[in-house]
């Protein structure tokens, strides 16, 4: 997994609440036995106007000139600004795969879904939380400034406005480790593997079932 | 000893190491794996050259690019290779693996506590949201991403944060013709699809006290739509009569054994609760989903409800979205919007009660001229059986219904089994999000025996008073 620390990058705005795993990546494209890939069909069905198949090009599929990240300003996007609930439903972790593969590095919301929430860290995607007033300003901000950017400093836990103000967010430490220095989880959890071993010996004395064969 | 919630003793039982940042290294018993959100985590180990940490603690089934009408003919060649990497992974590793036509097989939720996968006190995780369903059987059972998958594969654990706790207490009885279905449906509608966000919810009171096993698994089931990521039931005699003698259930002393420990999975009286929802079961009525997220539900005798009454610009933008994505004007009655077709089937409501009383409105009708396709589809093998002995497929073909092959089907319309732009559908499933079951497709949530009426009358209708 790539490492987050310090990312400047420019702002789309997508403002609609609970933003669902369907809509971030259809299940036409889970099917596939890959990681990488799903890019092309981040949103597809807002942001095309036909049917996104896996084995369909999608060079000169019709775009939808009303979906957002289809506005000239926005291409490039880094950083996508989000409202409540943003990653609810499927545990599909092809979600953060395809935000992540379309290029987005940070999204930014109010309030994430658990799931989501956890999947995104897995794969370098930084979830930040600001509240909801100051999310608020970041649209009309990103509406009203073509080229609007922000900093975002993992380090800090600061987002920064072009204008200098400074919002300051929580990420826990643990999870904020692993992401500055690109970690693979399950290495560290291996590191643990005598602690799971003596977990293990306790349990069978005292639930013998849990460790039936199958 | 302070007094614990369920989830704290389940929680406490499965700690492998509390971390300093509030993380925990947590142990997990069982693992479900299906073909869609497993393959890369296999891809992983290998990769990594890494094996699985305890074989027989994973266990798959294949489920939702199955086809439910031939089951041995898979058209989407992208599909296939997906269902034959899942088989080819189980066989590499040695993992027990109901494949399609095996009589086991079934939708994962579905098999799991029919086969006794799934038992009182364990840790149980699935690469799929609805892995809460096996809550009601007083496990702590939650949806997880491949990453996770192959991390529990290679370690057996994970790296958790402990959620709050949450206490859903609903007082009464339900009246004749409501269900499971409804009561989670007014849960989600009460709290909504974020309420219970950073939560486990434990669902109790005399209503829930009441219900069936499968009826307590339609609760938890939907706990995901609520935003929690696991739903939990206490064990009580109804559980252990329900585990009972399953294939996965211990036997002889260990079964002595078992039934001790799980007699202890409640919640101790003076536990505390982060959150506290309470509702009288018998204040509700059958509900139906009019929006493009479960939380826009209302009960039947409601009108499609008008942005302009909403003072929230956000949820006024949401509400007006949702109209134009469903074809729906505010005001309409929702008993009188006429459907095109019905789905019988998912994690939700596929189980033999389910099937029951869908067909119990179906027998001796006819399915309206404006339907032009109903199916049912059983959530397994051994419930498709089952329904068959009781001559319920008779009573669901006779009424001009579709009798399928089990499968995940039009829950999420990964196999052919998917609604075109602009149908309508009675769903028995859990989810009405924009293009799930079908690219333009419009999804309006229900219990069996409403999408049975709605099916039966061509438009939603109040099975009270059918």
């Amino acid at each position: 997994m790539e490492a987050f620390t310090r990312l400047t990058g420019l702002v789309a705005p997508i403002d609609r609440p609970n933003v669902d795993t369907d809509a971030i990546i259809p299940k036409q494209f889970l099917k596939s036995i890959k990681r990488s890939g799903f890019g092309p069909n981040l949103f597809d069905e807002w942001r095309y106007l036909d049917k996104g198949e896996p084995d369909k090009a999608n060079e000169g599929r019709p775009l939808n000139p009303d979906f957002i990240l289809n506005q000239p300003r926005y291409q490039g996007a880094q950083i996508l600004l989000a409202r409540d609930n943003f990653g609810c439903g499927s545990s599909r972790e092809h979600a953060p795969w395809a935000i992540y593969d379309y290029g987005f590095r940070a999204v930014i919301a109010p309030s994430f879904a658990d799931i989501f929430y956890g999947n995104s860290a897995k794969n370098g995607l930084l979830l930040v939380t600001l509240s909801a007033e100051i999310v608020e300003r970041l649209f009309n901000d990103t509406r009203a400034t073509p080229g609007y950017a922000l900093t975002i400093d993992l380090g800090a836990q600061t987002v920064t406005t072009p204008a200098g103000e400074i919002f300051q967010f929580d990420y826990a430490a643990g999870l904020k480790h692993r992401m500055l220095n690109g970690l693979d989880d399950i290495g560290m959890t291996l590191q643990k593997a005598d602690a799971i071993r003596a977990y293990e010996a306790k349990r069978k004395q005292s639930a013998p079932w849990l460790f039936a064969e199958t | 000893m302070t007094a614990r919630t369920l989830y704290d003793k389940l929680w406490d039982a499965h700690l492998v190491e509390q971390f300093d940042d509030g993380a925990a290294l947590i142990y997990i018993d069982r693992h479900i794996a299906h073909e869609v959100t497993t393959p890369q985590a296999f891809e992983g180990l290998k990769l990594a050259g890494r094996g699985l940490w305890r074989r027989a603690a994973t266990v798959a089934v294949s489920d939702h690019n199955v086809p439910t009408r031939d089951i041995h003919h898979i058209s989407d060649p992208v599909a296939k290779v997906q269902l034959e990497t899942l088989a080819r992974n189980c066989r590499e590793h040695r993992i027990t693996h109901f494949d399609i036509g095996d009589v086991r097989q079934g939708i994962v939720h579905v098999t799991g506590p029919e086969q006794g996968w799934s038992l009182p006190g364990m840790t149980i995780v699935c690469g799929d949201s609805h892995t809460a369903t096996n809550g009601a059987l007083g496990a702590l059972a939650f949806g997880i991403g491949t990453s996770e998958v192959e991390h529990v594969m290679a370690t057996q654990t994970l790296v958790l944060r402990k959620a709050k706790n949450m206490l859903i207490e609903v007082s009464g009885t339900l009246r004749p013709g409501v269900s499971a279905k409804d009561l989670i449906l007014a849960i989600i509608g009460r709290i909504g699809t974020a309420g219970a966000t950073g939560h486990t919810m434990e669902y109790a009171g005399e209503a829930i006290s009441r219900l069936s096993m499968e009826e307590r698994m339609t609760v938890c089931n939907m706990s995901i739509e609520a935003g929690g990521r696991a739903g939990l039931v206490a064990v009580d005699d109804k559980t252990i009569a329900y585990v009972e003698g399953r294939p996965g259930a211990p036997k002889g002393e260990e079964w002595t054994q078992a039934v001790a420990a799980w007699r202890e999975l409640h919640s101790d009286p003076g536990a505390h609760f982060d959150t506290v929802v309470r509702l009288d079961a018998s204040e509700i009525e059958p509900q139906v989903t009019w929006g493009t997220s479960p939380e826009m539900v209302l009960p039947i005798s409601g009108r499609v409800p008008d942005p302009a009454a909403e003072t929230d610009e956000v949820r006024r933008t949401g509400i007006a979205g949702a109209l134009k994505y469903m074809g729906l004007t505010p005001g309409t009655p929702l008993a009188e919007i006429p459907i095109d077709k019905v789905f019988i089937g998912s994690c939700t409501n596929s189980r033999i009660e389910d099937l029951r009383a869908a067909a119990a409105v179906v027998k001796g009708k006819r399915l309206a001229a404006n339907v032009t396709l109903a199916m049912v589809v059983p959530g397994s093998g051994l419930v498709k059986r089952q329904a068959e002995a009781e001559g319920l497929d008779r009573v669901f073909l006779d009424a001009g219904f579709e009798w399928r092959e089990p499968g995940c089907s039009m829950c999420l319309g990964m196999n052919p089994d998917q609604l075109l732009p602009g149908e309508r559908c009675a769903s028995t499933s859990n989810r009405n999000f924009e293009g799930r079951q079908g690219h333009g497709g419009r999804t309006h949530l229900v219990s069996p025996a409403m999408a049975a009426a709605a099916g039966i009358a061509g438009h939603f209708v109040d099975v009270q008073k059918v």
